[in-house]
């Protein structure tokens, strides 16, 4: 059964592996997935290790749902120190890895220690091999995972992988599987790579006994109708995340030209509906693609139309990605965000990242801080799809002074290049920001400052916020299972209670974490899709572990927790611009200067801000500086961390 | 006589390729996740982004019929499937060679061959696919779509050469 789902410990140092049962009292308090990564990861890391050095410690995992009837449980979650910013790194992705590592017999890796060559780890019903990966070493995202195939001689085995941008250490690299899932966010790819891990391959044939097979099912049938009768998983399941292009880009959410304006012009060309057409012409009608049990499939199938890559299969590109390779750095028409989208598919990088920092880099060159002699005579000004991609590849190769100066990602560059380039870039405990830009919106804004990640919007985002919603139904929603009485406001340029939502929904994204469920199955872009008194009766008709909804929210509460304990030791304080909960001056000095009427000249207000900080941390239980109260880790039965208990 | 039996019709254009039908059939069959208890599954290249979920075809003339040497496999006509009795199954796999589809699996926990049952008459793999990628039709039923597409651009065809025609004149 799920629960007997193993822990593998690896130090590739000295090739031992060590494998365990998970204990149950470990389960309750946290589950499995992001959850006891946390957990995994202030129990395993030393405080200040370097990121890149081999006492890092990077864990891999599936939820404890991950192949149940719980629908879309194939989320597979990667943690480590990131060597971003020094500060949490954590990484979610979907596709086929984590329900094959559950067959295998495994549900959580914990991976110490450097191979002095590069490896892959082959992972098989129940056993942990350490693999030459000489064969595979250099190759790109797919043809790593087709290598590993043939060289197994297995069709159905799925792959782990990092890309060339993982090997060359860039900060910001992927760990991916398939062809477009990724794990990008804070360079868990380059935390591989520092290892000299290449791969981790899983196939397994052993079965996962469902608790209540019966009730299972139904209740994942009524699960799915609830899904798919949601408007806004059918629209998903069309066009994919760009679907929600248009209405942000033309509210004025978007950031353009790094962070000048917040509105893209002339962006019909990647609309999905251009992108529809145009991949009709090219892969056919039902051109949209599922990552495992899930009814939403969100992901674009596509084939290059035009220019040198034509005829080039592909998925995506995300909504992320029309953001990184199109707005940020103001180039308009479809093939280059349908040639970047590949690019950085293929060699391993994360999307957000590169295409944000590529643009810092746009606005710096254009303000004279970096001149043709640090972009070797690249023109490196807005709008310029050629040198972007250049740099891309640059960057990805570590190629040039100022690639290798991009490859270390916002903070360590920005002091490489020096003056005041640092007050331009866009980014929260040195992650840099999606493409979003949240001036007219103060919970959104109040998501990224405080994310554990770094700024970043899968972490704590109410995105439903943008909705409108009354506030009877918002009630509804953030009153469950924890009980709230005070203010909600349906506007979205309001500050008013946008603390409550945003820790609500930390709450709620850390929960389907743990279980291991895709943030598209909860309350994230629907508002009427499931959370904790769903997950509580999945878990047990899967898994036979009776959790109540309150339970499941303090094992979600424990482990957002953890990481704050982690983000703490690692020196974070409320005010620092790098290591903090505190955004960049543009959002409190630059107002926004296009998109809708309400949204025209809006600025995030510091005062306001700093006071819905306040409440968070209140919600949080963590004092004024944003440290943890000591009652609070006693409440939360984390007082006695590091626990090793694994 | 009255018509009987239904069968899976597959349309892989519109698979996504996510495999719930492989999960829900060895939860329904197995009370186990584990696709390779599954009677249906979905062969991929992804490189390409195809899928195509592959399943018994409860074949009239069954080649895993006719090859079992112990007459463990017989049809039935009621719900039109193809079905392996195992008391008397000896395990020899002769069916699992021969099978042009690969439909017959071999279980190696068990240590059984196992195939597609049509869950009695409620497929559980249409009963969870919302695209309708695996359907259960009448028989007859299956080219209809592809019938009403093809004839749809023969008309399509037929307009415009019409159109051209008065154009020309």
């Amino acid at each position: 059964m799920a629960l007997n789902r193993k822990i593998a410990y690896i130090d590739l140092s000295t090739g031992k592996i060590e494998i365990k049962p998970i204990p149950l009292e470990v389960r309750r308090k946290f589950l499995g997935g992001r959850g006891l990564d946390a957990y995994l990861l202030y129990n395993h890391t030393k405080q200040g290790c370097d990121p890149l050095g081999p006492d890092n410690t990077l864990m891999v995992s599936g939820g404890i749902l991950t192949a149940t009837l719980a629908s879309a449980t194939s989320r597979c979650h990667v943690m480590a120190k990131s060597p971003l910013g020094g500060m949490l790194g954590s990484a979610n992705m979907g596709g086929f890895f984590t329900p094959e590592l559950a067959w295998a017999g495994f549900h959580h890796l914990v991976i110490k220690g450097k191979a002095d060559k590069p490896v892959y780890l082959w992972i098989h019903n129940g056993k942990i091999e350490i693999r030459d990966a000489k064969n595979i070493w250099g190759k790109t995202v797919t043809d790593t995972q087709w290598a590993i195939r043939e060289e197994l001689g297995d069709d159905d085995i799925k792959s782990l992988v990092i890309g060339p941008a993982g090997e060359n250490l860039v900060r910001y690299a992927n760990v991916m599987t398939g062809i477009k899932n990724s794990g990008g966010r804070t360079g868990m790819g380059a935390v591989m790579g520092s290892k000299n891990l290449k791969a981790i391959a899983a196939r397994g044939t052993m079965d996962i006994k469902i608790a209540y097979p019966k009730e299972a099912l139904e209740y994942n049938k009524r699960f799915i109708d609830q899904i798919t009768s949601a408007k806004v998983n059918q629209t998903q399941g069309t066009l994919g995340t760009p679907f929600i292009w248009g209405a942000t880009n033309s509210w004025g959410g978007v950031r353009t030209r790094n962070f000048q304006y917040n509105q893209m012009l002339y962006a019909d060309e990647i609309e999905p509906e251009s992108i529809d057409e145009n991949a009709i012409k090219t892969i056919g009608p039902y051109h949209m693609t599922g990552c495992f049990g899930c009814q939403v499939h969100c992901r674009a199938q596509y084939k290059i139309p035009t220019g040198p890559y034509a005829g080039i299969y592909d998925e995506g590109p995300e909504y992320t990605s029309q953001g990184g390779m199109s707005s940020e750095p103001d180039i308009p028409g479809l093939e280059n965000l349908l040639v970047c989208n590949h690019l950085v598919n293929q060699w391993g990088v994360d999307n957000l990242e590169i295409g944000s920092i590529i643009s810092w880099a746009m606005e710096l060159y254009e303000l004279g801080i970096l001149t043709d002699k640090e972009t070797d005579g690249l023109d490196l000004r807005f709008g310029n799809a050629e040198a972007f991609q250049e740099m891309l590849e640059r960057i990805c190769f570590r190629k040039g002074w100022l690639g290798n100066v991009l490859a270390e990602g916002g903070i360590i560059a920005s002091e490489k290049i020096g003056k005041n380039s640092f007050d331009y870039l866009i980014q929260v405990k040195g992650v840099s920001n999606l493409h979003s830009d949240e001036r007219a919106t103060p919970a959104l804004a109040l998501n990224i400052a405080t994310a554990s990640r770094g700024s970043d919007h899968l972490r704590s985002r109410p995105a439903i916020d943008l909705y409108h919603l009354p506030v009877d139904v918002m009630r509804r929603i953030y009153s469950s299972p924890v009980p709230y009485d005070g203010p909600l406001s349906s506007e979205h340029t309001e500050y008013i209670g946008k603390p409550w939502q945003v820790f609500w929904h930390e709450n709620c994204y850390m929960g389907v974490d743990c279980l291991g469920i895709c943030k598209y199955h909860t309350t994230f872009l629907g508002a009427t899709l499931p959370n904790f008194e769903d997950w509580s009766r999945v878990l047990y008709y899967n898994t036979g572990l009776e959790l109540t909804p309150r339970e499941i929210w303090d094992v979600a509460e424990r482990s957002n927790m953890m990481e704050r304990l982690f983000n703490l030791r690692e020196g974070l304080t409320r005010n620092d611009l790098k290591k903090g909960d505190m955004l960049n001056h543009r959002y409190f000095d630059e107002p926004a200067r296009r998109g809708a009427l309400d949204v025209v000249g809006k600025v995030i207000d510091r005062k306001k801000f700093e006071k819905m900080i306040d409440e968070l941390y209140e919600y949080k239980g963590l004092d004024q500086n944003g440290v943890s109260k000591p009652e609070t880790l006693k409440r939360l039965g984390v007082d006695k961390e590091p626990s090793h208990l694994l | 006589m009255e018509p009987m039996g239904k069968v899976l019709a597959i349309s892989p254009e519109k698979c996504t390729g996510c495999r719930l039908c492989e999960l829900v059939c060895s939860v329904f069959h197995d009370g186990v996740s584990n696709a390779a208890r599954s009677r249906i599954k979905v062969m991929k290249w992804e490189s390409e982004g195809l899928y195509i979920p592959m399943s018994c075809q409860q074949c009239q003339d069954a080649p895993c019929l006719i090859v079992c040497p112990v007459k463990a496999i017989s049809r039935d006509e009621k719900l039109s499937r193809v079905m392996v009795n195992h008391d008397i199954c000896i395990g020899c796999r002769s069916c699992v060679t021969v099978c042009p589809f690969g439909a017959m699996g071999f279980n190696v926990i068990d240590r059984k061959n196992f195939k597609c049952d049509l869950c009695d008459g409620d497929p559980q793999c249409v009963r969870f696919c919302d695209m309708k990628a695996v359907d259960y039709l009448d028989a007859d039923r299956v080219a209809i779509a592809k019938k009403k597409a093809a004839a749809e651009k023969i008309t399509a065809a037929q307009r415009q050469a019409v159109a051209l025609e008065s154009e020309t004149h």
